[in-house]
């Protein structure tokens, strides 16, 4: 009786032991992938979710595993890991400079093989997709891809006054001139997060110098402390004198700035595709401005060199680590084609692929799809197509510009000394 | 009686010199076992990360692969001239100071209060100034930022109220002002932590000590100046120790709270390494400003340790 007692409890000690080993074999079965996105809004997580759930329903040997953080943390944590040569599978990327750096360390995988033929083909974004890679190697590929551009508050505009949108920087003036004797704050900025100010100076250089002036700089052929990025400085002094910010702009986040705008407090922003979606999430009803809210192309400058339809913009692409399984690849195509990016072009996203496009009823969102469409130039945001210490300085600089610390002459001189630094081929 | 223990003597006294040797061998050899583990994580994860820092600071390398790009000692001539670090060591000076002078005195000033003697409730209260110390930093942080915020935040509502034509301040937005609301902060956070431990070093004073004093004919204020203060000195002592490096070491709060702005207003050697080094890709950098901001803290806590706080350790022996 005893020995049979023992034996018991012997083979119960076995099968405890065997637990863990038995668990890690049925895990190894499956291909896990992880990704990390930073769709932080709830209808948007959620989409990601859901997708992915269908996805590993159809897909029983695959294992996605999703990380969501938000867009600072993410930037933070991503340079951590990356550091440390352990990028997770699929993550959010903008591509350009950044992810070009990653690609120099071998830290992304050149998905070119897996890409090339029917997938590439089914992009209409063709100029985003290219910014996800080089010489012919691609790390990864764009989902949403859409314009900066200005919001406005139709409401708010009518109570001041103002008919029409403005299309010159001096009628944009003139409206925040206008909106400031009603006594409504003209523009929401968030600068602490300081992305969200340096559209305003970048816009501007756009608009003087063009695509020109920025590809001879960037190529070292000439120089960011030319005439147009001086310049670029002084109209937007010119824009800062007005005070046009609410009291204590440098210490408000990107999230009070849409806020601001969701909430109706303040009448404009210039900001990318996503911000509709951005001032729902953040204003007190969860509903936005609806109905109120219109969208128009950054104002021209008289007698720039720039295109009145070049668009500065970007969108959000998923780059592929170097330690993704095919299954990971296979995952980023299925994200990407024509289903799923219909159904996430109702909720949020701008499609980058062709057959995806006519899912958007949004009228905002119709008008930025067909001027990203239309730009004869496409500029990436500076702060992630330049290397990523030569777009914090912009960033920087442009802050002290709006704190009115630095002058227009000193923030293009101090961009052009970095640009010597970082941009020595 | 006598027999006994000279048996047992010899047992603690080896006999002859062979035996010693082994003896202290063994002792040896049992604590280098003990210890290794511990010296071994110790060499690795600390000493270590030291030296490769001071190696890495005199590259130019973005944090990916090996460093290569050998270039002596520039990066310490470009934070000589970076006013923008040059500024960050003020801020930090700056905590450091308004910590010493504001902080501290407060910190003792509540614990004389509530630490004894007979104000009714002072369990209480306590418990209720204990209560922010025991918030992680980023929860405070996070409070704070709704509390300052300029248009919806409680301290301007209320201010509001009590001030007639107030203009609301932009706490977190000015330039001149950020700077001491990241101080008021720090001092809501951490005046509890040093609240308790004067508590701590006034329970460990004898009453009849005072009482002696008073029947002496001390008025409460010549007690309190000629015998608890001098008697509470190593307390105090510990607790500039802990304030300095605090100062010094300042991150989670500011960087939530402003990211060091704006426009670096508020940066602190920590936020500056952060944003400078880690952000930017430039981790030769980044190390040059770990390095300094070691050799900073290590030198304050040597020479404060051996000039100040040595009458402490000797006082306990």
């Amino acid at each position: 009786m005893s020995n049979v007692k023992r034996l018991v409890y012997v083979l119960i000690a076995v099968a405890l032991l065997a637990l863990p080993i038995a668990a890690t074999v049925r895990a190894q079965d499956k291909v896990v992938v992880t990704w990390w996105h930073i769709s932080t809004n709830e209808p948007e997580k959620n989409f990601w979710q859901t997708v992915t759930d269908e996805y590993m329903a159809a897909n029983p040997n695959v294992q996605v595993e999703i990380t969501v953080l938000e867009n600072e943390a993410f930037k933070s944590r991503l340079v951590t890991v990356m550091q440390a040569g352990d990028p997770p599978d699929l993550f959010q990327s903008w591509g350009g400079g950044v992810l070009w750096q990653y690609a120099e360390a071998g830290l992304v995988r050149n998905i070119a093989p897996e890409l090339e033929g029917e997938w590439k083909d089914s992009f209409s974004a063709k100029a985003a997709l290219e910014l996800y890679g080089r010489n012919g190697e691609y790390y990864g590929v764009p989902w949403t891809w859409g314009a900066v551009g200005v919001f406005y508050n139709k409401a708010l505009f009518a109570k001041a006054g103002i008919e029409n949108t403005p299309t010159t920087w001096a009628e944009f003036l003139d409206v925040v001139k206008k909106l400031k004797e009603a006594g409504i704050t003209p523009i929401s900025l968030g600068e602490k997060d300081k992305w969200p100010g340096h559209f305003w100076w970048v816009y501007l250089a756009i608009r003087l110098g063009g695509e020109q002036a920025f590809l001879d700089a960037y190529n070292r052929t000439g120089k960011f402390d030319a005439e147009p990025f001086v310049k670029a400085g002084e109209y937007l002094k010119e824009l800062a004198d007005l005070q046009p910010f609410a009291e204590g702009f440098l210490g408000l986040a990107y999230g009070d700035q849409a806020a601001a705008m969701g909430n109706g407090t303040a009448a404009m922003e210039l900001m990318g595709q996503w911000a509709p979606a951005v001032q729902k999430g953040n204003s007190t009803s969860g509903e936005g401005i609806g109905e109120d809210l219109g969208w128009f192309p950054f104002p021209v400058v008289e007698g720039g060199a720039g295109n009145p339809n070049d668009v500065l913009g970007g969108g959000d692409g998923f780059s592929v680590g170097m330690n993704a399984e095919p299954e990971a690849i296979a995952f980023l195509k299925y994200l990407t084609s024509a289903d799923i990016q219909r159904r996430a072009a109702e909720i949020w996203v701008l499609p980058t692929v062709a057959a995806a496009e006519d899912a958007l009823t949004d009228p905002v969102l119709q008008t930025i799809i067909k001027a990203r469409n239309e730009a004869p130039y496409f500029q990436l945001y500076y702060d992630q197509f330049l290397p990523p210490a030569m777009g914090q300085v912009v960033n920087d600089g442009v802050e002290k510009l709006f704190a009115g610390i630095i002058t227009p002459a000193d923030l293009a001189a101090e961009i052009e000394a970095s640009a010597e630094k970082e941009l020595v081929k | 009686m006598s027999a006994i223990r000279f048996r047992v003597l010899p047992r603690a006294f080896p006999q002859s010199l062979n035996e010693s040797q082994k003896r202290s061998r063994e002792k040896w050899l049992t604590i280098a076992f003990l210890v290794a583990p511990g010296m071994a994580i110790f060499l690795i994860f600390l000493l270590l990360p030291i030296f490769q820092s001071g190696y890495y600071s005199l590259f130019k390398w973005n944090g990916f692969g090996f460093p290569k790009d050998f270039r002596g000692i520039d990066n310490y001539l470009d934070l000589a001239k970076d006013k923008v670090f040059l500024g960050s060591i003020a801020h930090s000076f700056t905590i450091m100071s308004l910590s010493l002078l504001v902080q501290l005195p407060l910190a003792l000033a509540l614990a004389l209060l509530v630490g004894r003697g007979s104000l009714p409730g002072r369990q209480i209260f306590r418990a209720i100034l204990f209560v922010p110390y025991i918030f992680s930093e980023v929860i405070t942080a996070l409070i704070w930022l709704y509390v300052l915020h300029p248009n919806s935040g409680l301290m301007n509502k209320t201010l509001g109220v009590f001030v007639q034509d107030f203009k609301p301040i932009t706490w977190l937005g000015d330039r001149n002002i950020a700077l001491i609301a990241i101080f008021m902060v720090l001092t809501w956070k951490f005046f509890g932590f040093h609240m308790i431990l004067y508590m701590a070093g006034l329970q460990s004073i004898p009453k009849d000590l005072e009482e002696a004093g008073r029947i002496d004919g001390c008025n409460e204020m010549q007690v309190l100046r000629f015998i608890t203060l001098p008697l509470m000195g190593s307390t105090i002592r510990l607790t500039i120790f802990l304030s300095v490096l605090g100062s010094f070491q300042q991150f989670t709060l500011v960087w939530i709270m402003t990211q060091g702005g704006p426009v670096d207003s508020t940066a602190t050697i920590a936020t500056f390494l952060f944003k400078y080094g880690i952000q930017r890709f430039a981790l030769g950098f980044g190390s040059a400003v770990a390095v300094i901001l070691f050799l900073l803290t290590l030198v304050f806590s040597i020479g404060y340790q051996r000039m100040v706080m040595r009458q402490d350790y000797e006082l306990r022996v």
